[in-house]
């Protein structure tokens, strides 16, 4: 996959290495087919909602944002959270991260894009995009997102500059600083969207921002694993033993710190009487109309497959070998989906509370459940953006020199600290 | 090149730059007069008024929608009930779970002095006018929806599907997100919205429209003599729509 490290790269076994490199390159061209396939998939959905309108979706006035919401939070949550690996390099000083910087930042850029462009084709009006360009309301927590977005590609591009280009290294650590607080801003931003909702049961809380952040370190290392142990495969490496578990740890952190925040989020609207009907709903599955979509997610899905096995993979005794560490970021990403599916559309799918101690209904749903029901469009759309920062990071790390490569006596002398 | 061709180049030049003007004057022209005609046919918008209105609940009828109906037929809506049908204005029964005493009321954008839709969109398409009334801007909105995330009371409808046969006086847009516009096309040329009209007419009289910053209109009298309820007064986003015998 890198061609720019062949002394690296170890050869398969009775295998030339022009015929390593020629099946190198067929595969290639195949991995790119798919990611254009499925980013030109995503594409034709996005211009048939746009020919057909929303009506094409399971979105409604009740559930306003749907599946290309739930792609496009993780993909800019992730992006935020990938860069954490350059950060712990270049800003903290870990020699162990420092090989991995770069390919931290393509992935942030790759993502970013991914969850943009999934987020720009949603919009009712996509061919209006030049228009959240040029006119801005400053009260608003997207208009902000405007600048926080733009500014992170920014950033981000000139971090990678810093750490590709030698004459710049000394400016690594400044750009990496910069980075750093831009991208806290920016997941601030992006929980803040639900946090700062006056009027939503699930949202309007302020724990949403740091919630956010946690997440974002937790799926953007763990997008981070599973690039890495792809590339290392790929090139027929293996991860030193020292660095997996360490990464391995760090990963289980992170995961032990969202589920704490995501518990804490849950136990105070429980405390708070007004809420609990929307926690019986959301945890329970209680409520006229309910069913058991939400509740299953969150537990089995979130809680179960994307939260607690990854914690027994990574550290249990017997945890913690490569499969283990693939597996445990795979399901991490499992559950980020299914976190985010109850997060954005259970909260919406749960009636507002215009008339507090009354029981409603009306032809507009009041006082209803919606059920809603994602369609291919907007599931095509989600999948297009995912295949977008695939396509990205393919062309990035067959171009450019990403594959991190480690000076193993220092990343080794490091684990001392 | 000879000096002939240069003069015929720049005989050219005069020729298209003549006509490029033509041209836009041609274009331009009629969109100054216009300008001119709606300049000259509404008055300013003021702060001195703050539209609103005042529903007494005892006066409506359970089973009424005349409000609903008329606002279908005011502002082109097709008056259909699914999910993803525009419904600017809907009837909700609501019954007390403590006591089981039922009501039957109308419920529209409350026209907020602090509207939470204003505040969150991107590109100021919500937008407060001076009057108080709250407004989308067609030009501005490019569909996001966050103003429908933000608004406390379910008042928007987003356009899920193409449409034809729009009303000339209320622009209507695909991919737009839309409400209640209070019939501000019919307040500009005096009169008051077609939900208050109908209700007059079939003799309800439960809804009264007027100037709540003029404290000798009907409306600014009545919510000075008897007690009324903002919905989720909690929030404190100063509706302009209140209800009696809530």
């Amino acid at each position: 996959m890198n061609r720019a490290t062949p002394s690296i790269g170890i050869r398969p076994s009775g295998q030339s290495r022009s015929g390593f490199y020629t099946i190198e390159e067929r595969i290639f061209y195949v991995l790119l087919a798919i990611g254009a396939l499925v980013t030109g998939l995503g594409l034709a959905a996005a211009h048939y909602m746009e020919e057909h309108g929303h009506i094409v979706t399971g979105m409604t006035n009740q559930v306003v944002w749907g599946m290309p919401h739930v792609f496009a939070i993780f993909m800019i949550v992730a992006a935020s959270g990938v860069l954490n690996v350059a950060s712990i390099g270049s800003v903290f000083g870990n020699a162990a991260y420092k090989p991995r910087g770069r390919l931290s930042a393509l992935l942030c850029v790759a993502l970013l894009a991914g969850g943009l462009m999934v987020l720009m084709l949603d919009l009712g009006r996509p061919d209006r995009v030049i228009v959240a360009a040029t006119h801005y309301n400053f009260k608003s927590v997207f208009a902000w997102n405007v600048f926080l977005y733009s500014g992170m590609f920014a950033i981000a591009a000139i971090y990678l500059w810093t750490m590709m280009e030698r004459r710049m290294n000394r400016f690594s650590k400044a750009a990496g600083l910069a980075a750093l607080v831009w991208r806290f801003v920016l997941t601030t931003g992006t929980g803040s969207i639900f946090g700062f909702l006056v009027a939503r049961q699930a949202y309007q809380s302020a724990l949403l921002a740091p919630l956010f952040i946690v997440l974002s370190f937790g799926w953007g290392l763990a997008v981070f694993l599973v690039v890495q142990s792809a590339m290392y495969a790929w090139n027929g490496q293996t991860l030193s033993d020292v660095l997996r578990q360490r990464m391995a740890r760090l990963l289980g952190v992170f995961v032990a710190a969202s589920l704490y925040l995501v518990a804490v989020y849950h136990l105070t609207n429980l405390y708070f009487a007004r809420q609990s009907d929307f926690e019986a709903f959301i945890l329970l599955g209680r409520g006229a109309g309910a069913n058991g979509v939400f509740p299953a997610l969150f537990w089995v899905g979130y809680v179960a497959l994307g939260a607690v096995l990854p914690l027994v993979l990574l550290f249990h005794p017997r945890g913690g070998g490569p499969r283990h560490v693939m597996a445990s970021a795979l399901l991490v990403l499992a559950g980020a989906f299914a976190l985010l599916y109850v997060f954005v559309i259970g909260g919406q799918s749960y009636p507002l509370d215009i008339f507090p101690g009354y029981v409603v209904h009306s032809s507009f749903a009041d006082g209803t459940i919606e059920h809603y029901v994602p369609r291919l469009p907007e599931v095509l759309l989600g999948l297009g953006g995912l295949g977008a920062a695939f396509l990205l990071t393919t062309i990035g790390v067959r171009v450019l020199d990403f594959m991190p490569q480690d000076d193993f006596p220092s990343a080794k002398a490091d684990t001392g600290k | 090149m000879t000096p002939g061709s240069l003069q015929g180049l720049s005989g050219r030049r005069k020729f298209l730059g003549l006509a490029a003007a033509g041209a836009g004057a041609v274009l331009l022209a009629p969109g100054i007069h216009l300008i001119e005609v709606a300049q000259a046919e509404t008055a300013p918008v003021s702060n001195k008024v703050r539209w609103g209105l005042l529903i007494d609940i005892n006066k409506c009828d359970s089973g009424c929608t005349d409000c609903v109906k008329a606002c279908n037929t005011e502002n082109g809506l097709s008056g259909g009930t699914t999910p993803t049908s525009s419904q600017w204005i809907r009837k909700i029964e609501i019954k007390e779970v403590k006591t089981g005493r039922t009501a039957s009321l109308p419920v529209m954008c409350q026209h907020c002095a602090e509207p939470p839709c204003v505040d969150v969109c991107p590109t100021g398409a919500s937008f407060k006018r001076a009057d108080g009334i709250v407004l989308v801007d067609r030009h501005l909105c490019i569909g996001c929806r966050y103003c429908m995330m933000a608004c406390p009371y379910k008042a928007r409808s987003f356009v899920h599907h193409p449409l034809t046969d729009q009303k000339p006086t209320v622009p209507r847009g695909q991919g737009c997100v839309e409400s209640c516009t209070l019939c501000v096309h019919r307040i500009d040329t005096g009169s008051g919205p077609a939900c208050v009209e109908a209700c007059t007419k079939a003799g309800h009289n439960a809804m009264i429209f007027g100037d709540l910053n003029d404290p000798d209109s009907e409306i600014s009298r009545r919510i000075r003599e008897v007690a009324t309820t903002q919905l989720r007064a909690d929030l404190q986003v100063d509706p302009g729509v209140r209800y009696q015998g809530l």
